[in-house]
């Protein structure tokens, strides 16, 4: 299979270039009609109520704000443990994500709910530092005690066709993390094309992801429809390749109850059955949690709550 | 986890059938001189609709002399700026009630509410609001400062995409001046009378458009009719035959759409996910109850090995069912006898030794079902490689270089569409100019559009739908 041939074992340049533009094309015009049709599949009734809670339970709840502080960040951990007070069957969020600073913050916050703390590293979101800063933010996030590391590439070297430059990054990261689980955020806004997307897909894969991540958040657009199916597919190729499931994170934009489904049928008739569970399957977001809360009481109560019912952070 | 969809299945309650339907003749809906009957039926659970008139000889005569009328006293002689307001009237009506057509298509048809909804009816507002725009333009479309309408067209048009084909006769004819005598297939007439209703809303003169009810017989007299100056007929190759030797020594004009064995060829630089739903569409969209399906997957041998699973996987993941949920891809099978005819095909198969899979797929107990079937070990020779299935079945055949491929594609008495799919843009061209067929879909496959002609080669047919070259059919 010309896609999923395993990389030659002297990783160079050229070896990588082979490899990522051997991968066949993606068809931008047929890619979107795909996602499109699947965004019309009507999730009703059992279906929803099942939905919503598995998207709580994938929920990195994030705050990347300048401006956070660590009473904000306290307050993010006590919602993600318990997401709606009035209601405790509502499940946990799968982590909470900040920046480096706050990690030790929100460690000490979430101290017994089970809930990690994922931090974004590697001079987030830009991504333009020295490598032993980058390496450095990233050991001390883990040392502070995340659980996992959210890193960026180095677009500009993937877009100038340095693999290898790439690859070398996400590896260094990968073994600066330890236990921690790495995310590796492709910025797919800034790569442009699908067929970029498809490759950064499979460089991350292959130079040790534990998951690839669409976006920052920073940059429009950020997580569409079409680029988490483009990466879906590749997870699903490359257990094929290799037995290995390397999960996916849409982040940024997906805001409402009816675009956290629409990524959760993507799952399912893409990667298959087996990503839906957190530990394949995130979705970055901040405003999203309430979205989700209020149509889960819509569905048990028939009745919308008013959004003064869930706390802002 | 399993995602379990619950069923979403779209309300009936938009649709108000009645017992028994008349036929549309001189802008009333009037009981059918023959007294005869027939019944439309659910093929999703095999319940009756409702009765519809079948017309008799003395019907048509009735009709052609209503539509012969209209044409020479009010609609020939209108203005096109005034045709185009009532053209853009239907179109407007049919947005409006388009929930209601969807929902009736698909209880009459069998096909996917998702289909109707999102393709069929769209469609159908589309190619009344394109040639409305026609209607007072038609100095400018290239047939001379002053083209004349024929008169009074037959119009005979199949079960497929019912309110589809209407559009796709009617629309041109009215535009161009001409009034129409239309026969819907007998197990889908429903919408084509819900049509009669709207051109009563739009105040379409009386005896414009006729519709009239039944089979086969019916047909034929609408054929042989003497008062009539076009014949245009969509359906099978083997009718087609007979209405051309009808109509043969006539003064009548004849466009035929006929059937197809579309060849949709993958080369080995084609951008794999997207082929594969291309394949799928090709062939599984509305049963593939369609035409210009792409019924062969000409593959490129280097790359089959790894084809053939995704393609099956994706296959697997098809949701057979209720044709009115929202989350069905493929619906019933048309009729019983259509249902008979895929049965008997795909059996030659078993017997020729032709390698059958389908995935595991339960089909409901009532109405007609046919799981999608991906034939693979197939030969130029074998039947299934030869005969228009019009099912949901995909014969794969296999090639090696690309005048192989062509001449696969070519070796077929058909010639309606076919599926180029390559990354390579010198690639597409070249095949695409050798192939012999009338559409070429290169990337994407079954997509229609009011301003591109439709039509084909060969025993596909003669003529063309659609565009500025489908106005020419009905233009003297």
């Amino acid at each position: 299979m010309p896609h999923t041939a395993t990389v030659p074992e002297a990783i160079t340049d050229h070896a990588l270039r082979a490899y990522l533009h051997g991968l066949p094309g993606v068809d931008e015009v047929g890619a979107r009609a795909r996602a499109q049709d699947l965004a019309t599949r009507s999730i009703k009734t059992t279906a929803k109520a099942a939905a919503i809670d598995l998207a709580i339970s994938m929920v990195d709840l994030t705050t990347l704000e300048g401006a956070d502080t660590p009473g904000k960040v306290r307050s993010l951990c006590v919602k993600a443990a318990l997401p709606d007070p009035a209601d405790r069957t509502v499940p946990k969020v799968g982590a909470v994500c900040v920046y480096p600073d706050m990690v030790a913050v929100a460690v000490e916050a979430l101290r017994g709910t089970g809930i990690g703390v994922a931090s974004v590293a590697t001079a987030f979101p830009a991504g333009r530092a020295p490598m032993e800063v980058k390496l450095a933010d990233t050991r001390r996030a883990v040392a502070d005690g995340a659980a996992e590391i959210d890193m960026v590439i180095d677009r500009g070297a993937f877009l100038a066709g340095r693999y290898l430059k790439v690859y070398e990054e996400i590896a260094a990261v990968k073994e600066a993390c330890g236990d921690a689980h790495l995310k590796v955020i492709l910025e797919t806004g800034e790569l442009v094309t699908y067929d970029n997307v498809r490759r950064a897909s499979h460089l991350a894969m292959r130079a040790g992801a534990d998951f690839i991540k669409t976006s920052t958040g920073k940059v429009s657009p950020a997580a569409t429809l079409p680029v988490t199916l483009i990466m879906l597919e590749a997870v699903r190729d490359h257990h094929a390749a290799t037995g290995r499931r390397i999960g996916v994170k849409p982040a940024g934009g997906i805001r409402t109850t009816k675009d956290a489904i629409r990524n959760l049928v993507l799952v399912n008739e893409t990667a298959g059955p087996e990503w839906l569970t957190p530990d394949l399957f995130r979705i970055g977001a901040s405003s999203l949690l309430n979205d989700l809360l209020m149509q889960r009481t819509r569905l048990s109560t028939g009745t919308y709550p008013g959004p003064d019912h869930y706390t802002q952070d | 986890m399993i995602f379990e969809y619950a069923p979403a299945p779209e309300s009936r309650s938009v649709v108000h059938l009645r017992e028994t339907y008349d036929l549309f003749i001189d802008g009333e809906f009037t009981p059918a001189l023959s007294g005869e009957h027939l019944t439309s039926l659910n093929p999703a659970d095999e319940e009756t609709l409702a009765r519809v008139s079948v017309a008799g000889e003395a019907d048509v005569d009735r009709a052609v002399v209503a539509a012969r009328r209209a044409q020479e006293n009010v609609w020939g002689r209108m203005s096109g700026a005034e045709r185009g307001k009532y053209l853009f009237r239907i179109a407007r009506i049919i947005q409006e009630r388009s929930r209601e057509l969807a929902v009736l298509e698909s209880m009459d048809n069998g096909k996917p509410i998702k289909e109707t909804r999102d393709v069929d009816l769209p469609l159908v507002a589309a190619h009344f609001f394109y040639h409305a725009g026609w209607a007072d333009k038609l100095a400018h479309a290239g047939f001379g400062p002053d083209p004349r309408p024929l008169g009074v067209a037959a119009q005979i048009i199949p079960w497929n995409f019912p309110l589809l084909m209407l559009a796709w006769k009617v629309a041109p004819a009215l535009a161009t001046g001409n009034t129409v005598v239309l026969k819907p297939a007998e197990t889908t007439p429903l919408t084509a009378l819900v049509f009669a209703e709207i051109c009563q809303e739009a105040d379409l003169p009386p005896g414009v458009v006729n519709i009239l009810t039944g089979a086969g017989e019916t047909g034929r007299a609408l054929v042989d009719h003497p008062g009539t100056d076009k014949v245009a007929f969509t359906g099978s190759t083997e009718v087609g035959r007979g209405i051309a030797r009808a109509v043969a020594g006539t003064d009548k004009r004849l466009t035929l759409e006929l059937g197809g064995k579309g060849a949709n060829i993958v080369y080995d630089d084609a951008a794999l996910d997207q082929a594969v739903e291309g394949v799928v569409s090709g062939i599984f969209f509305n049963q593939g109850h369609v035409c210009c399906a792409g019924s062969r997957l000409l593959l490129q041998e280097s790359i089959a090995e790894e084809f053939l699973p995704r393609l099956k996987e994706r296959v697997a993941k098809l949701r057979l069912g209720d044709p009115l949920d929202k989350n069905t891809d493929i619906g019933a099978i048309n009729s019983a006898a259509q249902l008979e005819r895929i049965r008997e095909l795909t059996d030659t198969a078993d017997e020729e030794g032709v390698e059958r899979w389908s995935p595991e797929c339960a089909l409901p107990e009532s109405g007609y079902w046919f799981a999608p079937t991906v034939l693979t070990g197939v030969g130029q020779a074998h039947r299934v490689a030869r005969e228009e299935i019009f099912g949901p079945v995909l014969s794969v055949l296999t090639f090696r270089t690309p005048e192989e491929a062509v001449t696969k594609a070519n070796n077929t008495p058909y010639g309606l569409s076919a599926g180029v799919w390559t990354e390579k843009g010198s690639r597409m061209l070249w095949t695409a100019e050798r192939l012999r067929a009338g559409v070429i879909w290169s990337n994407t496959f079954n997509k229609f559009d009011p301003t591109s002609p439709f039509g084909g080669y060969k025993e596909s047919g003669y003529g063309r739908e659609g565009g500025r070259h489908g106005l020419e059919a009905y233009l003297g």
